[in-house]
């Protein structure tokens, strides 16, 4: 039994004001394997944050079904969520942040994941006083120190500069590695899902649908070559021509 | 951190300065005035000041001042609750909303006298009539003010509260009402300034003790300083309570901010 199955029929906005009603995702269905790292790539627009807010629980307006496997004792599974934006709350320290999603008995784990992701000792910093790329290694602490069955990241490294993005990417695979739970990674950026992921779907521009699955046999350590990478990213994208945008829109992005 | 947004010291003790200096001209102003008009209506600023040591530790003020306190303070407590409340569920429910809104204007815009004199018709000269009519003065501005903060709160914690399944109670004590924080204190201080003067109003038309009482006594009596120095003490401790109370505890709700 997969860890995670989606089947999204349809999701549509109704319309508001000048808007006309917009489906959002038509049709979209995918498993995801018990330990396995998804990456979901698709140009902008084209509903990923939709999807994931809907496996996420934080929308249940749409026609289909999502499961999610329960625990091995039985309990529900838990879902982490790596916004795009940290969503740290401001008024709360970086130790607070992450403890606000925890059992009480749990908070040891705070300074445990604080040091994993290399903020040991920020825990007492409010958000305000850490740079971009600060806050999105606490989002990623706080995910993961839930120890969650299910983690979503929908595009958490954009913004950021290039060697910042290069830790946080081995940031994160250290911790996938030291704490496995099946991942799945939204990103417009090929490059980065072909570092990270076990297996690509391939997302058609709006209303969004997988258009074709490619997974990705490189060993992990690999991956650093990158004349491999790109051998394998031009070969997608001879394939794939809409995802063309979304290669374009790297750089900007 | 919070010491280094501090203004210098230097520039804070000379504002100190500078309002004592205020006050200092406006009693001497008062004390040469009053001498020269040289009328039982209008005492000097030492005479007052005589006739509220007097009232302190001869006379009745300290009581007075505790009930009328009392007053302010239950009137405060039940009108911030009320309020808030109605105000949340206003910000959060359109249908709420547009039911109710037009109530809140009539209330808004009813003189605190109507509502006063109503509240003691209906139902008597009682301690909880002359509460409740201070409270309903004050409840529809707190809730205006806590429907804009409850129309302010940013969606994208909720989603992230949400999403981690925190709970209700986590959810409003560490998500809801640190957003709300900023409304809260400025319905307190604008609630705080209307309480504690339309409390006199309902001592005067229907209670037996209480500062307002007083100052009905001493109306009658056309005692000018006992007025004077009650309306005194009065105001020093609503400021005293401001100060004491409101400012600090403002500072610690934003000291996340730099």
């Amino acid at each position: 039994m997969p860890a995670l199955s989606a089947e999204i029929r349809e999701k549509r906005y109704k319309g508001t004001g000048a808007a006309p009603p917009r489906v959002a995702l038509a049709g979209l269905s995918l498993e995801v394997a018990a330990g396995e790292f998804v990456a979901l790539v698709g140009p902008s627009g084209c509903g990923k944050t939709t999807f994931l807010n809907i496996v996420a629980g934080l929308d249940r307006q749409f026609a289909g079904a999502v499961r999610i496997a329960a625990r091995p004792d039985g309990a529900p599974a838990r879902v982490g969520y790596v916004f795009q934006e940290p969503r740290l709350l401001p008024w709360r320290t970086v130790a607070e942040n992450i403890a606000l999603v925890l059992e009480p008995q749990r908070s040891a784990v705070v300074d445990e994941v604080l040091d994993v992701v290399g903020l040991a000792g920020a825990g007492d910093l409010y958000p305000a006083q850490l740079s971009l790329g600060m806050s999105r290694r606490v989002a990623i602490a706080r995910a993961f120190a839930i120890e969650p069955d299910v983690l979503l990241m929908d595009e958490p490294f954009v913004s950021l500069d290039h060697d910042t993005v290069e830790q946080l990417r081995h940031v994160l695979l250290e911790l996938w590695r030291a704490r496995p739970t099946t991942v799945l990674f939204v990103t417009h950026d090929l490059r980065e899902a072909l570092f990270l992921a076990d297996r690509l779907l391939l997302l058609s521009a709006s209303p969004g649908h997988v258009v074709a699955e490619v997974p990705v046999r490189l060993a992990r350590t690999q991956r650093g070559n990158s004349a491999e990478i790109e051998s394998l990213r031009d070969e997608i994208l001879r394939h794939h021509r809409q995802l063309i945008g979304a290669a374009a829109a790297v750089p900007v992005g | 951190m919070v010491v280094a947004q501090r203004a210098p010291s230097w520039l804070r003790a000379s504002a100190l300065v500078q309002r004592i200096g205020s006050v200092a001209l406006f009693v001497a102003v008062w004390q040469v005035a009053a001498s020269a008009a040289g009328s039982r209506m209008f005492p000097t600023a030492g005479a007052v000041f005589a006739a509220l040591v007097r009232e302190c530790v001869d006379g009745p003020l300290l009581f007075h001042l505790g009930v009328t306190l009392a007053r302010v303070a239950a009137a405060f407590v039940i009108a911030m609750a009320v309020g808030s409340a109605i105000g949340i569920v206003m910000g959060r429910s359109r249908t709420i909303d547009v039911l109710f809104d037009s109530w809140l204007v009539l209330l808004l815009n009813l003189p605190a006298l109507v509502i006063i004199v109503l509240a003691y018709v209906w139902f008597g000269l009682t301690e909880a009539a002359a509460i409740g009519a201070v409270a309903v003065n004050k409840i529809p501005a707190v809730a205006v003010t806590l429907r804009e903060g409850a129309r302010a709160l940013d969606r994208r914690y909720a989603e992230m509260a949400d999403s981690f399944r925190i709970g209700r109670w986590r959810t409003l004590r560490h998500v809801v009402l640190p957003q709300l924080y900023p409304y809260l204190f400025a319905a307190a201080r604008s609630g705080l300034a209307l309480v504690w003067k339309i409390v006199l109003i309902v001592e005067l038309l229907g209670r037996s003790d209480g500062v307002g009482f007083q100052i009905q006594v001493f109306f009658q009596l056309f005692d000018v300083t006992r007025i004077l120095a009650y309306a005194i003490a009065f105001a020093a401790v609503i400021q005293v309570i401001e100060w004491a109370m409101f400012q600090p505890l403002e500072r610690r709700a934003g000291r996340w901010r730099h």
